[in-house]
């Protein structure tokens, strides 16, 4: 017990999981958006679009999200001097958005097509012949039904995304929390197992709740037939 | 049946406001030829259907008649031959094939009534995104015309509250309320229970009175008895018989309508 007190007051946890909320937080706003704008050019009506969104949900979900991290900091900044601010921890953090965000897109894209996948075709067909075109049925009809059918995929993706937050780590953020656990053990190899079961029940905390909300949400919005 | 032949004198297109020549085609096919994979499903399809003419296509399942009904809004592609809608061979896709598509109606097996919209956001969403009615003028029409196919103290619920019935006469009010030139009937009837079919097709006779042009897939003989001008039969992808409805069900030509007939007739 006086282990973790000492850990507590010697370093700042709760700050560390701040820093992995943010980027979750952010990381999952841009890759909502831009898996929607990927889904949308997966069935959509022009063929190149569709091959172009296919190649991108292939590359980023069959590339490991360290390489992307790592690239976005010595490729993308170093090399193709992509910077967001002079700051060195707020440029990083956003350069970890950006990974993270390219990442999340491709399975936010992969969920909402299952949730698409739930939307008779009927629903496309009547909107068509009603003349409304592609847009149009798909922002009207389809896309709000696949978002209500595609809530628990879209749970696991945020999940997935918070845990993957850590690999931040790789994108130099060193305020979060997989950076501090190394810190800390480093200097406390001691209470080793203290240090394990801070960040293990930090995040089995954080991440109960969202999936509670995921199953609750998947059942109020499910889209009544 | 002698006392059905006054009923089906009904007004032809001259009720139709803009029907210069009343006979003039609306609906046009010539030589479509379709293929699903192997299965040659259209075979050399050749009808026109005259404005205020309401046609209805009947013969067995797999026999090219729903097929044929998609074409005509481009919902199925043809492989050769030409479909004309008032005289306009159908658009490619894009802009022009969503505002032809605007000016067919069309009425699913299945209803297909937008999920995740109230029933009158079902009828106003058309009017409203593709004729850029304002919301209120919408609303109004829609009411309108929820009110002429009786269901407009649903107006409110979503479609899932409906019963099969009610949802079809809310799909039916929905495409009329981009005041189609023709309605594509796509068998309205056979998703539904038995004690619904007729106040679906109560709607599609009323339809039928006021000199919309109708093209209707369906089984339900008597309705084809009482309003059809013409009677279309397929089988196997093709046109066999086209005959007013009273020489086609009790002089049938070929044997496969005769065939068809005796075992839809004979209970």
């Amino acid at each position: 017990m006086d282990s973790f007190l000492m850990l507590f007051s010697e370093y700042d946890v709760l700050h560390a999981f701040l820093v992995n909320i943010e980027l979750t937080l952010w990381s999952a706003l841009f890759s909502m958006l831009l898996g929607t704008v990927l889904v949308m050019m997966r069935i959509s009506p022009i063929s190149s679009l569709r091959a172009v969104a296919g190649g991108y949900v292939e590359f980023f979900k069959n590339m490991p999200l360290t390489i992307i991290m790592v690239f976005m900091v010595l490729g993308a900044f170093a090399q193709l001097k992509l910077s967001f601010s002079d700051v060195f921890a707020t440029n990083f953090f956003w350069l970890a958005v950006c990974g993270l965000s390219l990442y999340t897109a491709a399975f936010v894209c992969e969920s909402l097509r299952s949730g698409i996948n739930t939307v008779p075709l009927g629903q496309a067909e009547a909107a068509r012949a009603l003349g409304l075109n592609f847009m149009q049925s798909a922002t009207q009809i389809i896309l709000p039904q696949a978002f209500r059918g595609s809530v628990a995929p879209l749970g696991n993706t945020l999940i997935a995304l918070l845990k993957n937050s850590t690999v931040a780590a790789a994108a130099s953020v060193s305020t979060e929390t997989s950076s501090l656990m190394s810190e800390m053990i480093e200097y406390h190899p001691d209470v080793i197992v203290s240090i394990f079961l801070i960040f293990a029940f930090g995040y089995v905390i954080l991440i109960i709740p969202i999936g509670m909300l995921t199953t609750y949400l998947s059942n109020k919005l499910a889209v009544r037939r | 049946m002698t006392e059905q032949n006054s009923e089906i004198q009904r007004p032809m297109a001259a009720l139709v406001p803009g029907a210069e020549d009343p006979r003039s085609p609306l609906v046009e096919l010539s030589h479509v030829e379709k293929h699903f994979g192997e299965l040659h499903v259209l075979k050399d399809i050749n009808l026109t259907v005259g404005k205020g003419e309401v046609l209805v296509v009947v013969g067995p399942s797999g026999s090219g008649k729903s097929t044929m009904c998609r074409t005509i809004n481009r919902l199925e592609t043809i492989d050769s031959g030409v479909i004309r809608i008032d005289g306009r061979p159908l658009p490619q896709e894009g802009k022009e094939l969503a505002s032809l598509r605007a000016e067919v109606g069309m009425v699913f097996q299945s209803f297909n009534l937008f999920a995740n919209k109230s029933i009158l956001d079902n009828v106003t969403l058309a009017p409203i995104k593709v004729r850029h009615m304002d919301r209120k003028e919408a609303e109004d029409l829609a009411m309108e015309l929820l009110a002429r196919v009786g269901v407009d103290s649903q107006a409110a619920k979503m479609p899932s509250q409906l019963s099969g019935g009610q949802q079809q006469r809310v799909a039916i009010a929905r495409a009329l309320a981009m005041h189609p030139k023709v309605m594509l009937f796509d068998e309205p009837t056979s998703a539904l229970d038995p004690e619904m079919v007729n106040e679906v097709l109560d709607v599609m006779v009323e339809l039928a009175h006021e000199g919309m042009t109708m093209i209707c897939v369906t089984h339900e003989m008597g309705f084809a008895r009482k309003v059809a001008n013409r009677v279309v039969f397929m089988a196997d992808g093709r046109i066999l018989e086209q005959n007013t409805p009273e020489e086609f069900f009790e002089h049938p030509q070929t044997d496969r309508a005769k065939d068809f007939l005796s075992k839809i007739l004979t209970h």
